[in-house]
């Protein structure tokens, strides 16, 4: 008896023919469409980690910029101040938006739904206040600009990140990392227990799992990987600002997320890349690339709530069923 | 075979502000037994159920399980001691397939809810350990279906198989034939008795159908208006006078 999914060569080959697609695409495209992919890797890295919370645990995060920011800031910190190592910025930005989660988590995880994301949008708020206020550390409204960006150190090799491809490929790399290892967690027994908290977590509390501790180790996990792609933004930007911080960055995630499709692994990666081609195809017709935004967001939501991504697999695998 | 009774209920009492719904309830159930606690609408057997099985602290009394008080314990670790329950309306992962369902209990009775770095599928003998109580409940050909698209009648199969996979010690059924045609109420009778024989499972169970209660029970309770009426046997409940007039109506035909 064949219980178990089988993998088949699609879930396995098209992300590496991606990989490989997104690689080579800085030796084709113009620069400027090199630093439009830079973004749109990053906040596909913030955005799956954000799906980690609402699409696989069901927990609707409005304060995921927050540890985003916190990334962002502990990487220009270590930049400016920390010895300037690129690889110490680039570990110590995962620990400390872990750090800040496992604390506002454990707050956080005892309520639910529209609760949880008042609690998150709170915490959220009051970490953009500190950026903000706190001058001395954080530089205040003007943020950590960095004057120079460490160069990519590989033994003998070092890469000036100051070469948009060298950033590029940077920023591809550690995307792919993330990603594989949200992908490990989504698939373990642990990833089970988050499908089973969204599905139901009063039963999953009544064949007993302990929900705010599966929740708050999810948190974390999100938050540390929120904080990574964090400090792919401040090199990318050569700076951290409160504004990384702001509820209106936590929203982006959100909005991504439901554009490619929430619970969809790959879905959110699909909407950042939506997004950005979206709007940079909108801006140079008309201002309004929020209106165009909403006209494109509200159908998605009320027609297919499984997102773009989300159907559109839904839709193959419903022609395959038909087909054996 | 241990001769203490796996549950021990003393002086149980539930109050939601000034009302008290359950009042005074003491009882036993005995090892390998299928008991049943009836009572009309309002009683408060969802009430005991919840405040023995951990939803809340009960306001007043203990709970003893397999020796041990649990009162006021959370849930999940009441769950790890072996009391296990279902629910009234069908409580199960409704997207997750019929198989990954059974698979939530087996994670977490075998220590793995927090093991982030193993792949869910190389863990064959909890695949295995699913495999055989899908067959056991005869779910099995469904394994691989969202849980969500079976009949009415299988879904209660799955949360039994749910219940069933963390091999409980006592399992508390809260109307396990409820919204069930004839047909399916028969089946799950027929399910629990064999349960009952396999798994050497004590079963405590609420029930409004009084034909399968007075089938399968050994020992009933009676809940009227929060408190205990009586207790005993099938036959003794039947001819039990104070039972009749405050629950059955006097009809002798159950």
């Amino acid at each position: 008896m064949h219980t178990k999914p089988v993998a088949t060569y699609r879930t396995r080959l098209l992300p590496l023919l991606a990989f490989l697609l997104l690689a080579a695409g800085p030796f084709v495209l113009p620069v400027y469409w090199t630093f439009i992919l830079t973004e749109i890797l990053i906040m596909a890295l913030f955005a799956m980690s954000f799906n980690l919370l609402m699409g696989y645990t069901g927990l609707l995060s409005f304060g995921q910029a927050g540890f985003f920011g916190t990334g962002a800031y502990a990487a220009a910190l270590v930049i400016l101040k920390g010895g300037g190592s690129l690889w110490l910025a680039l570990a110590a930005a995962p620990l400390a938006a872990a750090l800040a989660a496992l604390v506002i988590g454990y707050l956080c995880v005892r309520r639910d739904e529209i609760y949880f994301a008042m609690i998150t949008l709170g915490f959220g708020m009051m970490l953009y206040t500190l950026a903000h206020n706190w001058i001395e550390i954080s530089g205040g409204s003007d943020g950590l600009p960095l004057a120079a960006i460490p160069p990519l150190n590989l033994g003998a090799l070092r890469i000036s990140l100051f070469n948009p491809v060298a950033m590029y490929l940077l920023v591809l790399c550690t995307t792919a990392l993330g990603a594989l290892f949200l992908q490990r967690v989504v698939r373990s027994p642990f990833g089970l227990m988050l499908t089973a908290i969204r599905e139901n977590r009063d039963r999953l509390a009544f064949v007993g799992a302990d929900v705010r501790r599966v929740r708050l180790v999810a948190f974390v996990i999100a938050g540390a990987v929120s904080g990574l792609a964090g400090a792919l933004f401040c090199l990318f930007n050569g700076m951290a600002t409160p504004d990384f911080m702001h509820w209106s960055f936590s929203a982006r995630p959100v909005l991504m997320t439901v554009l490619g499709g929430a619970g969809v692994f790959w879905g959110p990666a699909f909407g950042a890349a939506v997004f950005f081609i979206l709007e940079q195809l909108t801006t140079q017709i008309t201002e309004n690339w929020m209106i165009v935004l909403g006209a494109v967001l509200i159908p998605v939501v009320v027609f297919f709530p499984k997102g773009i991504l989300g159907t559109w697999l839904h839709f193959l695998k419903n022609r395959r069923s038909q087909r054996s | 075979m241990n001769s203490q009774p796996i549950l021990k209920i003393a002086h149980l009492g539930h109050s939601y502000g000034k009302f008290p719904v359950i009042r005074d309830i003491s009882l036993e159930v005995d090892r390998g037994s299928l008991t049943a606690l009836i009572g009309p609408n309002g009683a408060g057997k969802t009430t005991f159920y919840n405040a023995v099985s951990g939803r809340f602290r009960p306001t007043r009394g203990q709970v003893f399980f397999d020796g041990r008080e649990i009162t006021g314990m959370p849930a999940h670790k009441i769950v790890s001691l072996g009391l296990l329950r279902s629910f009234q309306i069908t409580n199960i992962f409704p997207n997750l397939t019929v198989i990954e369902n059974v698979l939530v209990p087996l994670v977490l009775q075998h220590g793995k809810s927090c093991a982030l770095w193993r792949r869910l599928q190389a863990e064959d003998k909890l695949y295995r350990q699913a495999e055989a109580v899908l067959d056991k409940i005869g779910i099995l050909d469904a394994a691989g279906r969202p849980a969500c698209e079976l009949a009415y009648g299988d879904r209660r199969r799955v949360e039994m198989a749910i219940v069933l996979a963390r091999q409980p010690k006592l399992v508390l059924l809260d109307e396990p034939t409820a919204g069930m045609n004839p047909e399916e109420t028969e089946q799950m009778v027929q399910l629990i008795r064999e349960l009952a024989e396999h798994f050497g499972t004590t079963f405590f169970l609420t029930e409004h159908d009084m034909r399968v209660v007075f089938s399968v029970a050994a020992k009933i309770f009676v809940l009227h208006q929060g408190h205990l009426l009586a207790a005993g046997s099938p036959q003794a409940i039947r001819e039990n006078r104070r039972v009749r007039e405050a629950y059955l109506g006097g009809s002798t035909d159950a």
